[in-house]
C-alpha cells in the first residue's frame, strides 16, 4: 500500500494535448515535464484561445475550470504567475495552464464567457494579487473589505498589516434593471444578512424584489476571510495542519488528509497502512457528521427544528470517538504528515461498530419525518434547480453536482487511499434541486456507513501508525530523553520543521462538499512557499444569484442551506 | 409578593428582577465560524443550554440581552458586530467564545480584528478554540454570577449616592425626594 495514487494522468507527452499545441504559434507554449501532472506554459496573448481551443476540441474536451489562482516569485523578472487548472469530465483528464506576468503588465482576459465559474476566481485573483480581467463583468474586491489596499497574497505584503473599515464605506450594489414601464409597481430592495440566521451569519444577500419574485440579486462574501493562505507562509509544514482544520470546519478530518496526503507525495514519504486505514474510516466518519449539519440546517431554514435535534445526534456520537482519537471534537488536527497524531485508542474497533449500529436509525427518523412530507416536498421540489451542464460551467463538484445527474466523484475516478478496493456506489440523481441535494446527502451517508463496515471488517492493520522517519516524524518521547540523535531530530523538527524538496504538487480528495485540492509550492526552506486550497464549495456559492433569480424570498432561504457553503472554506 | 398554592413569598421588586433576568439570558448568537458549530451541539439535545435557561435563542438583537460572540470576527465583519451591540437594549451583556473573538487566536493576520475587545466591551472570555460545550456553559454560569454581583453593587451604588445627596440638601435646606 503506497500514499502515491496511481499517476493521475498520461505522462506530458500526450497525443490530444500535442494536437492542440501545434495549432498555436511556437514558443507560445512550452510543456514543462516531470511535474504531477501535465503543465503547459502559455504566453498571455494566446491564453484566451488557447484555453478556448481545449474547451471546445472534441480530442481535448476540458470542460470545467477547477480553480485560479496566482503565485508571486519576486526574484523572476516574469515576477507573478497565474496559475488555471483545467479537468475534463469525460477524459478524467487535467491539464494545468501557468501564465507568466511581468509586474508592469498584469492584465488577463477575463474567460468568464467560457466558464462562468471563474466569475469569483477572477475576482480574488484581483484582490489577493491585483491582477485585472479584461471583460469582467465585476471585478471588484471579494475577500477583503472595501477599504482595504494592497494585494495581501503578494510576497511583500506584510502578514499582519491591517486597514480599518468604517460604516461609511460599506459596498452599496447598483442593479441595472431595465424600467419595467409600470409605474404602479415599486420594486424593493432587500438586504439579508451578514448577521441573520438564514445566511448562515457570514453571508449578504442583497436582492431587488418584484412583488414576491427576486429579478436580481448580489452576494456578498468576505465576512470570514482569516487570511489562510498567507498564514501558511509564515508557518511550518505541521502548524499549516491546525489552518485546516478550520477550512471546512464541519468535517475537520478530510481537511487535513487532503493536506498531508499533498505533503506525503511531495516528500514520497510511504505512509503505514494503519495510519491509512484509520484515516479512511475517520474521513467517511465525517462526511457523515458534514451532511447531517447540512441537512439538518437545510431542515431548520425550511421550519423543521426537530430534525436538526435528530440529525445532531449522530455528530456527537461520532465528536465522541474523534475525541478517543485526538482529545478534540471539531478541529481534530489528528493527521500528522506521514500518518497520525497518536496510536488508536484500544477501543477504536467497538467504538466504531457502536456508531455503525447507531446512526442509521437516527437517519430513518429524519426520512421518516420528512420524506412524505408535504410542506418540505412544496418546498424544495423543483426549487433552484440547476442543468448537469450549467453546474459542470460553474465548477460544481461533490454532492450538488451529483444531484444534477453528472457522476463525478474523486473516490472514484482518481482512487486515492483503499477506495479502489471498497465496494461502494456513487449516488446520481437528476433534479438538481434542493430537493435532490437534500437525498443525495442521505444516500451517501448511508454509502460511507458501508465503507466503514467493509472497512472495519477488514480489521486494524497492525504496525506503526506513523512513518519512522526522523526528518518527517517526532520521534517518541522516551527516545527523546534516551538518545542523542532522538533528541536533536526532535529539536530540528520543532525549530525548523520538516524540509519538503522544492518543486509544486496538486492533489485532491473528495470533501464533503466536493473536491477539495491543495496546490502547494515549495522552495527547499521550512515554511510553504504557497499553499492554495481550491474550495469546492467557492464555486457552488458564486451561481447562487443566478439560482434563486425568479424565485421568492422564501425559496432563496431553504436553497442555500443544500448547497452547504461553509464559510471557513468559502472565504479561507 | 407572589403567592404559590398557600405559601408567600416577600421580596423587593429589585430581587425579583435580579433573579429574573440572570435566571433567562436570551443570547443572540453572533455565529460566524466553527465556534458557531460548538455553540449549536451546545444548543442541541446532548448538552442542552436550556438546563441553565438560557435556549431562547434570539436572532434580533432588539429581542436579546446576551450577545454571544462565537466566531473569528474579521474587520470586515466588525462594523456589522458593532452596529447588532448598539441596536441591543439595555441591559446586556457581551460573552467572547473562543481564542478568536477574545483575541484573534492563531490569525495574527491582515484581516482578523485581534479581539472583538477592540470596538466594544466584554464581561465573559471563554477560552479554546473551539471551548467545549462544557467550557461555554461554564461562561454563562460566569456570567450568571458577574451580572448579580454587578447589580447588586449597582444597586449600592444608587443608594449611596441618594444617601449623599440627601446629605446635601439636609445641608443646604433643598427639599429632599
Ligand atoms: S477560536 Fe478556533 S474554533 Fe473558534 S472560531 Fe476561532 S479558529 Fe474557529
Amino acid at each position: 500500500m503506497s500514499t502515491l495514487a496511481p499517476p493521475q494522468s498520461e505522462t506530458t507527452a500526450t497525443p490530444e494535448l500535442d494536437a492542440v499545441r501545434a495549432k498555436f504559434p511556437a514558443g507560445s507554449i512550452l510543456p514543462q515535464d516531470g511535474l504531477d501532472q501535465p503543465v503547459w506554459i502559455v504566453s498571455k496573448d494566446v491564453l484566451f484561445d488557447v484555453a478556448r481551443e481545449l474547451k471546445e476540441n472534441p480530442q481535448t474536451q476540458f470542460d470545467m475550470m477547477l480553480d485560479l489562482f496566482g503565485v508571486d516569485f519576486p526574484d523572476r523578472e516574469e515576477r507573478f504567475e497565474a496559475v488555471y487548472s483545467l479537468y475534463s469530465l469525460q477524459r478524467k483528464a487535467r491539464l494545468r495552464l501557468k501564465v507568466p506576468m511581468r509586474e508592469d503588465d498584469v492584465t488577463l482576459p477575463s474567460m468568464v464567457s467560457l466558464w462562468k465559474g471563474l466569475d469569483w476566481f477572477e475576482r480574488e485573483a484581483y484582490d489577493m494579487f491585483g491582477f485585472g480581467f479584461d471583460g469582467h463583468p465585476n471585478l471588484r474586491r471579494i475577500l477583503c473589505h472595501e477599504a482595504f489596499q494592497g494585494h495581501p497574497l503578494r510576497k511583500d505584503y506584510d502578514p499582519a498589516r491591517r486597514w480599518i473599515l468604517t460604516e461609511d464605506k460599506i459596498y452599496k450594489p447598483h442593479f441595472d434593471l431595465p424600467e419595467t414601464g409600470d409605474e404602479m409597481f415599486e420594486r424593493m430592495t432587500i438586504n439579508i444578512g451578514p448577521s441573520h440566521p438564514a445566511m448562515h451569519g457570514t453571508f449578504r444577500l442583497m436582492a431587488v424584489l418584484d412583488g414576491e419574485t427576486i429579478v436580481a440579486s448580489d452576494v456578498e462574501i468576505g465576512y470570514l476571510h482569516r487570511c489562510f493562505e498567507k498564514m501558511c507562509e509564515t508557518h511550518t509544514w505541521q502548524h499549516v495542519i491546525p489552518y485546516t482544520d478550520r477550512l471546512n470546519y464541519c468535517s475537520a478530518f478530510i481537511n487535513n488528509v487532503g493536506y498531508c496526503r499533498t505533503v506525503e507525495k511531495m516528500l514520497k514519504v510511504e505512509v503505514p497502512p494503519k495510519a491509512i486505514w484509520a484515516r479512511m474510516i475517520l474521513s467517511e466518519f465525517s462526511r457523515i457528521m458534514d451532511h447531517c449539519v447540512c441537512n439538518g440546517t437545510t431542515l431548520v431554514d425550511a421550519g423543521g427544528l426537530t430534525n436538526f435535534w435528530y440529525m445532531f445526534q449522530p455528530r456527537e456520537e461520532i465528536y465522541g470517538l474523534l475525541e478517543s482519537v485526538c482529545g478534540a471534537r471539531l478541529t481534530v488536527s489528528a493527521c500528522r504528515i506521514g500518518g497520525l497524531i497518536q496510536d488508536l485508542p484500544p477501543d477504536f474497533e467497538a467504538r466504531s461498530r457502536k456508531l455503525l449500529e447507531m446512526i442509521p436509525p437516527l437517519v430513518d427518523d429524519v426520512e421518516k419525518l420528512v420524506n412524505k412530507n408535504r410542506i418540505w416536498i412544496d418546498r424544495s421540489v423543483g426549487v433552484a434547480a440547476i442543468s448537469g451542464e450549467d453546474a459542470v460551467n460553474w465548477s460544481w463538484t461533490g454532492p450538488c453536482l451529483r444531484a444534477s445527474g453528472v457522476g463525478y466523484d474523486v473516490r472514484r475516478a482518481h482512487p486515492y487511499d483503499l477506495y479502489d478496493t471498497l465496494d461502494f456506489e456513487v449516488p446520481v440523481l437528476y433534479g438538481g434541486d434542493v430537493y435532490d441535494r437534500f437525498r443525495i446527502r442521505m444516500l451517501e451517508i448511508r454509502e460511507s456507513l458501508k465503507m466503514i463496515r467493509q472497512l472495519l471488517d477488514r480489521g486494524m492493520p497492525s504496525g506503526p501508525w506513523i512513518v519512522d522517519d526522523p526528518h518527517v516524524a517526532l520521534p517518541s518521547k522516551e527516545a527523546c530523553y534516551n538518545q542523542m540523535e532522538a533528541m536533536i531530530y526532535h529539536f530540528k523538527l520543532i525549530m525548523d520543521g520538516i524540509s519538503v524538496p522544492e518543486g509544486e504538487m496538486y492533489s485532491m480528495v473528495e470533501g464533503a462538499n466536493g473536491e477539495l485540492g491543495f496546490y502547494v509550492i515549495s522552495d527547499g526552506t521550512g515554511k510553504p512557499y504557497r499553499i492554495h486550497c481550491r474550495p469546492p464549495c467557492f464555486p457552488i456559492f458564486s451561481a447562487f444569484p443566478g439560482l434563486i433569480k425568479g424565485g421568492s424570498v422564501s425559496d432563496a432561504i431553504v436553497s442555500l442551506g443544500g448547497l452547504n457553503v461553509i464559510a471557513g472554506e468559502l472565504e479561507r | 409578593m407572589s403567592m404559590t398554592g398557600e405559601s408567600w413569598v416577600t421580596t423587593t421588586f429589585d430581587t425579583l428582577e435580579d433573579w429574573a433576568a440572570r435566571n433567562s439570558f436570551w443570547p443572540f448568537p453572533f455565529g460566524t465560524a466553527c465556534c458557531a458549530i460548538e455553540f449549536m451541539s451546545t444548543v442541541s439535545s446532548h448538552y442542552d443550554v436550556s438546563r441553565f435557561g438560557a435556549e431562547v435563542v434570539r436572532f434580533s438583537p432588539r429581542q436579546s440581552d446576551v450577545l454571544l460572540v462565537a466566531g473569528t470576527i474579521n474587520d470586515k465583519m466588525g462594523p456589522v458586530l458593532k452596529k447588532i451591540y448598539d441596536q441591543m437594549a439595555e441591559p446586556k451583556w457581551v460573552i467572547s467564545m473562543g481564542a478568536c473573538a477574545c483575541s484573534g487566536g492563531f490569525y495574527r493576520a491582515y484581516h482578523v480584528m485581534q479581539g472583538i475587545d477592540e470596538i466594544i466591551p466584554v464581561d465573559v472570555y471563554v477560552p479554546g478554540c473551539p471551548p467545549t460545550p462544557e467550557g461555554l456553559i461554564y461562561g454563562i454560569l460566569q456570567l450568571k454570577e458577574k451580572v448579580a454581583r454587578d447589580r447588586e453593587h449597582q444597586r449600592r451604588m444608587n443608594r449611596e449616592s441618594k444617601d449623599q445627596e440627601k446629605t446635601q440638601s439636609v445641608n443646604t435646606g433643598a427639599p429632599t425626594v
